[in-house]
């Protein structure tokens, strides 16, 4: 197990060693203290561990690395993560997993406003309540919120599957709510399992999706 | 029917200057339709542009250099201030971003072989990076934009440098546009989107907004990619002064600025025409910013690229001239490849257009194969034949320049200056910052009104 030490060691430094080829084994990085851009851009079959608090784009742009923040993680956490998985363990801040393209983003607590915004193939899952405009224009993956969401939910979604089990303080345009089909149960199931709330029962969730009214431009004759 | 101006006259009929008839036809479409004019193309309003200025050739007291004999430079070095690998660019012409979904595959490749003949950068755009681009291209510049489409950080660190796009000039304060007709099952899978949509993309950036985050990004990508790349950030043009000096402060080491008549695939009508400043009256505001940042054609300074209307290397010069370090051309270069050429005119006409006003680039039928996802006419543009009309047209632009430059005397074509300038008229004397031709007056400037 390697350990780094961000009030001793420069982040250039800790986000270059972690770039290294051939990466593996385990890395734990302590004394975030808030820093931006801490693990981002990482391509191993790693496990890293992040003792406190972080700010800005976290583990951004994860490829196959497991990656834990023991603590609360600033705007941007797991942007446009490619696949692994993202772990905060405390809450989130606004843009949670923004533009992800695969893997795994749980969030332990809350998560702030556009939590999936642009989301492109990404889980999220998330432990409490998600902020206004959750799944902003999210066009692919599923967003699992296990309290309430707020205003605007999956405004002018695409294709992504939202599971929310509190209400919505309203829905965004072109969301609407969907019938729970078996697959659909049975794809929540899946999802709380891997995030480590394989008690909840996926029936008493409700799924949200694009009414897909805004999938074309309307004019009044046929072009 | 049209009648001639004689015709007209003679039946008494006359043309109101406020409702003429490209607002009546406006007006008679809105009213069928219920939906905006979406087109491709710039501004095509009349503007204060690099045609309002002339160059004041050396004669007594500066002395010219020999046309063919003297040296005159063309190289620049762009992302110097924070890369470890800067860009080395032969020309000071650049290929700016136009997305694969906008243009079809053919004319992305025949854009990467003429800017890599010539020893320029290609930009990707709004659907990401294609690998025939990136095999095609010596140099590519990987623009990171709103909505991310295709984003992915293996192509950002196949990048020779990265360009965040705050806007266009086209539409600043705008997203992205791809109508239904383009949105092919290979651009649709790229943008995971749904086959066929009418795609509207952000106008903002999803993780960050104002200065204070954008630094924050830029440090991002820094770290991940290492410090390698230099990072541009482009702009439409509109508070050229201030976004040039907090794009600086927030670490940018090359800005982009796009002016009004700047082209685009798809946007609405009424943005291109009424958003934005004239490319004309942005190129001082950025000069202005990078001058009182102590970063204007320093080594270690930050580069301005220019464009929005650049036509000819008279253009190219002037811009230069008034202070950009390189230029990026769009339309210019579509043109180049075959667009609007008068050989398509039946098949023009068959559209309601004609060779010389095509601009339906959101409509995916271009006969010219050039913005278009079709495949039958994506066969009438030959990558290689296109990219060695392309590399011949920027080779003019380069000479053209370099003849402009000689003629004032100067070794490398970025030692012209606004000096070597006047303007001809008073509109374009205050945006560029020149004197009228044949006074001192500079209006708004010490004191002039
Ligand atoms: C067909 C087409 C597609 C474009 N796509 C993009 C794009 O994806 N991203 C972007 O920043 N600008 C895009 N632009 C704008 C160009 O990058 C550039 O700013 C503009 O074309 C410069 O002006 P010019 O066309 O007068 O040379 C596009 C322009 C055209 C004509």
């Amino acid at each position: 197990m390697t350990t780094y030490d961000l009030t001793r060691t420069p982040l250039r430094e800790v986000n270059q060693a972690l770039h290294a080829p051939g990466l593996s084994g385990e890395i734990v990085i302590a004394g975030p203290q808030g820093a931006h851009s801490v693990a981002v851009g990482l391509d191993a079959p790693v496990k890293v561990t992040i003792q406190g608090h972080c700010g800005y784009y976290a583990a951004g742009m994860n490829k196959q690395a497991e990656v834990t923040i023991e603590g609360n993680a600033g705007t941007g956490v797991a942007e446009n993560m490619m696949s692994g998985v993202v772990h905060v363990t405390g809450s989130a801040s606004q843009s949670a997993g923004a533009t992800g393209r695969g893997g795994l983003l749980v969030i332990g607590g809350d998560a702030g406003a556009r939590c999936g915004i642009s989301m492109k193939g990404i889980d999220i899952v998330v432990g409490g309540d998600t902020g206004h405009m959750t799944a902003f224009m999210a066009q692919a993956g599923r967003l699992v919120v296990r309290g309430d969401a707020g205003d605007a939910l999956g405004d002018s979604i695409y294709e992504t599957r939202i599971y929310l089990r509190g209400t919505a303080r309203s829905l965004g345009a072109d969301c609407v709510e969907k019938e729970m089909r078996p697959e659909h149960l049975e794809e929540l199931e899946g999802l709380l399992k891997a995030a480590g709330y394989p008690d909840d029962d996926p029936a008493s969730y409700k799924r949200f999706g694009s009414a897909r009214t805004l999938y074309h431009f309307h004019a009044d004759n046929s072009y | 029917m049209t009648l001639t101006p004689d015709e007209r006259a003679r039946r008494g009929l006359r043309e109101s200057a406020t409702f003429d008839r490209t607002t009546i036809a406006a007006i008679q479409r809105a009213a069928e339709t219920g939906i905006y004019d979406i087109r491709g193309w710039g501004a095509k309003r009349a503007l204060p542009h690099f045609d309002d200025l002339l160059f004041l050739g050396a004669s007594m007291s500066r002395y010219p250099l020999e046309g063919y004999r003297e040296r005159c430079g063309t190289d620049v070095v762009l992302g110097g201030r924070n890369a470890k690998y800067p860009l080395h660019l032969d020309i000071p012409v650049t290929i700016a971003g136009m997305s694969f979904g906008a243009l079809g595959a053919h004319a992305k490749e025949a854009l990467g072989r003429a800017a890599s003949a010539v020893g320029t950068s290609t930009t990707t755009g709004d659907g990401g990076m294609t690998p025939e681009e990136r095999g095609h291209s010596k140099t590519l510049v990987y623009q990171y934009l709103p909505n991310r489409y295709g984003m992915n950080p293996d192509d950002l660190r196949r990048a020779d440098a990265i360009e965040v796009v705050l806007g266009q000039g086209a539409k600043p304060g705008g997203g992205g546009m791809l109508l239904g007709q383009k949105v092919s099952e290979r651009v649709a899978g790229m943008r995971t989107l749904p086959v066929g949509i009418d795609q509207r993309s952000s106008s903002r950036h999803p993780d960050w907004t104002g200065p204070d985050d954008l630094a924050i990004k830029i440090a991002e990508l820094r770290e991940i990619t290492d410090g390698e790349k230099p990072i541009y950030v482009k702009v439409g043009a509109t508070r050229t002064y201030y976004d040039t000096r907090l794009a600086v402060e927030a670490g940018a080491d090359v800005v982009v600025v796009d002016g009004m008549q700047g082209g685009t695939a798809a946007t609405q009508e009424v943005f291109i025409e009424h958003v934005g400043i004239p490319t004309l009256a942005a190129i001082p505001l950025a000069v202005q910013a990078l001058q009182e940042l102590g970063l204007h054609r320093k080594p270690d300074g930050v580069q301005l690229i220019v464009s929005g209307g650049i036509r000819n290397g008279a253009d190219v010069a002037k811009c230069l001239a008034l202070g950009a370090d390189a230029v990026a051309i769009g339309t210019a270069a579509l043109i180049a490849l075959g667009d609007n050429d008068p050989r398509y005119d039946t098949e023009y006409a068959r559209l309601g257009s004609a060779a010389g006003f095509y601009d339906q680039f959101q409509a995916g039928q271009d006969p010219a194969g050039i913005t278009t996802q079709d495949e039958e006419l994506q066969r009438n543009l030959d990558p290689e034949e296109g990219g060695r009309r392309l590399a011949n047209f920027l080779r003019v632009l380069t000479m053209e320049a370099q003849t402009v430059a000689r003629a004032c005397g100067k070794a490398h074509v970025t030692h012209l200056e606004p000096e070597d300038l006047v303007a001809i008229s008073i509109e374009a004397a205050a945006m560029a910052k020149v004197p009228l031709a044949g006074t001192s007056w500079i209006p708004g400037q010490d004191g002039g009104f």
